[in-house]
């Protein structure tokens, strides 16, 4: 039980931090939004292609931004010599890792719907038909970034030239999130019902792998 | 040193007379011809790396438990190593694919997985340049190498999806598959030679990382005085 009181309580310690400044959570969408007309110029896609590919960069502006979201997670505490005094608080370190993880969950899912109309106007996709199953892409995919995020950031924030490392130990471990959310995505715009049982079941498989692997070896990435 | 002489010239000539076999022993294949010979050096370089990569894992498991440093030798041994025979497959395959196929890469499933998991490796070995202390770098490496080797399976699930231009597996692979015998006796040993020369690298890259900690170790000594 203290696993999830104690979680309940840095979760509001997160999401008060943030929501006093919501410099993570402007600085992200803003960073999308530049991605994705960038993208449009670098490839001027017609409708029809834009309906192919566009999910593909939707998910990569997502990926390449929450590279850089996750960056502050563990580097806020590093810097204010907080992560010994948070340790000594709390039974279970794992409940450090899941308030971090589902603060940023949150903060990733709020940036894509608050670019999700944007999405739809810019690549001219129609996202309202099969609303409820694209965000529940969204937050599979979302999640699955989110605990491989904040396990790398743990990794990242202890080592010299952290940001760019995270990326770069990021992006490659997150291939096939990449690789099944854009695909999934896809086939909800082009009505493809077969795709996306199978899609939506591999993505819980990978954020449950991975929660698994956070909860066996959360507690090592946080040794002093 | 002895020791270390006669398990080298074993696995140096093993390779030499896979090489000989699947070049003079192996018969001819009927539609790619000569180029298919690839094939003995290119299977067995990937699953060598693949060994490489699992005593990697197993070394990475067993420093976060036992946190013996000998652990971590093992760990980058193998991750180097596995890298180096990665790096093989990923050179051998476009050598072969370009007659065959007639292009020399495409985004297959096998082909792209390989290439993610080369990528997971050459970020562990740069994670371990990035952090000085010996044994944060072995642990935070360590954890980072078992979330990588969980992510394989995973890789190639997801890569799957799409369609797969890679020959279909001939060694246990479906029904109407399968290998000439001679072929297949070739093929196994041309592994065997290739897993003895993996596991003769692993053990002069331990005996390395064995060295340099040594030396390490005597410098700060010297430092300190």
């Amino acid at each position: 039980m203290s696993l999830f009181s104690n979680t309940g309580v840095l979760l509001s310690k997160e999401l008060r931090t943030e929501f006093r400044s919501r410099e993570l959570l402007t600085t992200t969408v803003v960073f999308i939004l530049v991605v994705l007309i960038l993208f449009s110029f670098a490839i001027s896609p017609t409708t029809e292609e834009s309906r192919e590919f566009g999910p593909g960069l939707l998910w990569l502006a997502i990926l390449f931004a929450a590279s850089l979201m996750l960056q502050p997670c563990f580097l806020r505490e590093q810097n204010n010599d907080t992560l010994s005094s948070l340790r000594l608080a709390v039974s279970d370190p794992f409940s450090i890792f899941l308030a971090k993880l589902v603060a940023n969950t949150l903060f990733l899912l709020l940036t894509e719907l608050i670019m999700l109309p944007f999405f739809a106007i810019f690549y001219n996709v129609p996202v309202l038909p099969e609303l409820h199953w694209l965000i529940l892409v969204l937050f599979l995919g979302s999640l699955g970034i989110s605990v491989a995020g904040t396990a790398l950031s743990a990794i990242s924030a202890q080592a010299r030239m952290r940001e760019l490392l995270l990326p770069l130990l990021l992006l490659p471990l997150l291939t096939p999130v990449l690789v099944v959310s854009a695909t999934v995505t896809v086939s909800l715009f082009e009505r493809e019902p077969i795709v996306k049982g199978k899609g939506i079941a591999f993505l819980a498989v990978f954020d449950i792998v991975f929660l698994t692997a956070l909860w066996l070896f959360g507690e090592y990435l946080l040794e002093e | 040193m002895t020791k270390r002489i006669i398990f080298g010239g074993v696995a140096i000539l093993l390779v030499i007379a896979a090489a000989y076999a699947s070049f003079f022993i192996a018969p001819e294949e009927r539609t790619m011809g000569l180029i298919q010979r690839i094939f003995y050096f290119h299977v067995a370089s990937a699953w060598s790396g693949f060994t490489a990569f699992f005593l990697c894992f197993m070394g990475n498991l067993l420093y976060v438990w036992k946190r013996d440093q000998r652990y971590d030798w093992l760990a980058v041994s193998g991750a180097e190593v596995g890298l180096a025979f990665t790096t093989v497959v990923l050179i051998t395959g476009p050598i072969w694919a370009h007659p065959v196929w007639g292009i020399w890469w495409t985004w297959d499933a096998r082909l792209t997985s390989t290439f993610v998991l080369w990528l997971l490796y050459v970020s562990y070995l740069l994670l371990r340049t990035l952090i000085d202390e010996p044994d944060r770098r072995a642990l935070l490496s360590s954890l980072f190498g078992i979330f990588a080797f969980l992510d394989v399976p995973l890789v190639f699930g997801a890569i799957r999806w799409w369609r797969t231009q890679h020959p279909q597996p001939v060694i246990m692979g479906g029904q109407g598959s399968g290998l000439d015998p001679t072929m297949k006796a070739v093929f196994f040993f041309s592994a065997l030679a290739m897993h003895v020369f993996m596991l003769f690298l692993v053990a002069e890259r331990y005996a390395l990382e064995k060295m340099q900690t040594e030396a390490d170790f005597l410098a700060r000594e010297l430092e300190a005085q």
